[in-house]
């Protein structure tokens, strides 16, 4: 069979959410995350602008109510959740603009990410990284 | 005639190119990774190309969500390191080939590649950190670059598959250019690594050595591979590894490994990079 045809027959499935939720810990960012995640991500990208990122640090709830997002993106930008902001629709890309508005490293959100500390995680990549056994799939397929 | 002479797959971690700037590249952490290119830089200073395809990814740099080209072509002649939040990195502006970069828009849309044209955009740490692994710090780059941006974070991203073919079309846009030139294409992006959920940190040495195996062995069997596997094996975030096939598909069938060197980590991810040259049929 024509490779092309072979590829496309096998990626016939969905691509969205539901697909991916076979993989543990792992956020995928699909249509249905980037329609959720419309306006938080938004703001993210607004924070590329040195005007916008010193309003943002003046008053961070007066710079939210700018923006259409709902109260609990809102409340997970004012504490940081990076957790929260993910399964609220926000790209990693994204939320990492507010990190680097506080100067934070993408290895600490990374770390608060998996729930260990950021010198915990940094051990952990320089004994090799998180080992996949065990972690590809919820259903027990692989 | 132009005609495409190495490919190079590379990491393009960001950390990398800060401790790099930073002063910081003797540092424990960070002088294995250095050590490990030094064998491609001595040799890229004997190849000399002119002009470097450079498939890579922007990470909200130049793009944002508001608009998510699935390919795009840098037509521009000069290309301004991004400031990804932190400032631009202070290297040299990056010089396109915008002859060589229109031939090929013209060459692969009629073979139904539709590209998107960027004539002003800015280059994040995904384009430039190659360029410092593999030419290390010159006061101008000696290469003029095409930058080739592929979307890796928004669903749907293209397929392994389809990365391949627009390596194989690019070849042959390359191959009808008229102007003689040394041209390579680099891939770039992965190894295994994952910066979000509780996965984060994931590393999947046995998966990317395999990669890298059948990279010059066998890549139709990662052209098959669905974006499923390539996340669940290698990352989310080593989706990116789509990439690599860009510069494999514009080698041709077969090649030949001159250089191979992995190392973990490079702060979350795994560090691979390969020299590729193909072998005439």
């Amino acid at each position: 069979m024509d490779l092309a045809v072979a590829v496309r027959n096998q990626y016939d499935g969905s691509m969205s959410t539901p697909t991916f939720q076979d993989i543990p810990g792992t956020y995928v960012f699909t249509g249905e995350r980037a329609i959720q995640g419309r306006h938080l991500n938004r703001f993210c990208m607004s924070l590329m602008s040195p005007g916008n990122r010193a309003r943002f640090k003046a008053d961070e709830r007066a710079y939210l109510d700018e923006w259409p997002m709902s109260e609990s993106q809102k409340v997970a930008v004012i504490g940081r959740d990076f957790g929260a902001l993910l399964d609220l629709g926000g790209n990693i890309f994204r939320v990492l603009k507010i990190a680097a508005v506080d100067g934070r490293t993408t290895q600490s959100v990374a770390a608060s990410l998996a729930g260990q500390s950021t010198q915990e995680f940094a051990e952990m990549m320089r004994s090799g990284g998180r080992n996949p056994i065990g972690l590809r799939s919820v259903s027990g397929r692989f | 005639m132009a005609r495409i002479t190495a490919g190079i797959g590379s990491s393009h971690v960001p950390a990398i190119g800060a401790a790099l700037d930073g002063g910081r590249s003797a540092h424990p952490d960070w002088a294995p990774i250095f050590w490990g290119y030094e064998w491609t830089r001595e040799w890229e200073r004997e190849q000399r190309p002119d002009v470097v395809i450079l498939v890579y990814n922007d990470h909200a740099s130049a793009f944002s969500l508001d608009m998510v080209p699935t390919f795009a072509i840098g037509c521009a002649d000069t290309f301004a390191p991004a400031d990804e939040g932190w400032g631009p990195r202070r290297i040299p502006h990056v010089h396109g080939h915008s002859e060589l970069a229109w031939h090929i828009a013209n060459s692969v849309v009629l073979e139904e590649f539709d590209l998107t044209f960027m004539n002003q955009m800015d280059v994040d740490h995904g384009l430039t950190v190659p360029l410092s692994l593999m030419l290390g710090q010159p006061q101008e780059w000696p290469v003029k670059v095409i930058p080739l941006a592929v979307n890796v974070i928004q669903y749907p991203t293209p397929t392994a598959n389809r990365c391949y073919r627009l390596g194989e079309a690019i070849a042959r846009a390359v191959r009808s250019f008229p102007e003689d030139l040394n041209v390579q294409v680099w891939g770039t992006g992965g190894m295994s690594h994952q910066l979000s959920g509780t996965r984060a940190g994931l590393i999947n040495r046995e998966w990317d050595t395999k990669f890298l195996d059948q990279l010059t062995s066998d890549p139709d069997a990662l052209r098959r591979m669905s974006h499923e596997e390539y996340i669940r094996e290698a990352g989310s975030e080593g989706m990116e590894l789509i990439m690599w096939m860009t510069m494999r598909g514009a080698l041709g069938p077969a090649v030949r490994e001159l250089r191979r060197f992995y190392h973990v980590p490079a702060s979350n991810t795994a560090v691979g990079h390969v020299v590729l040259t193909p072998v005439a049929d």
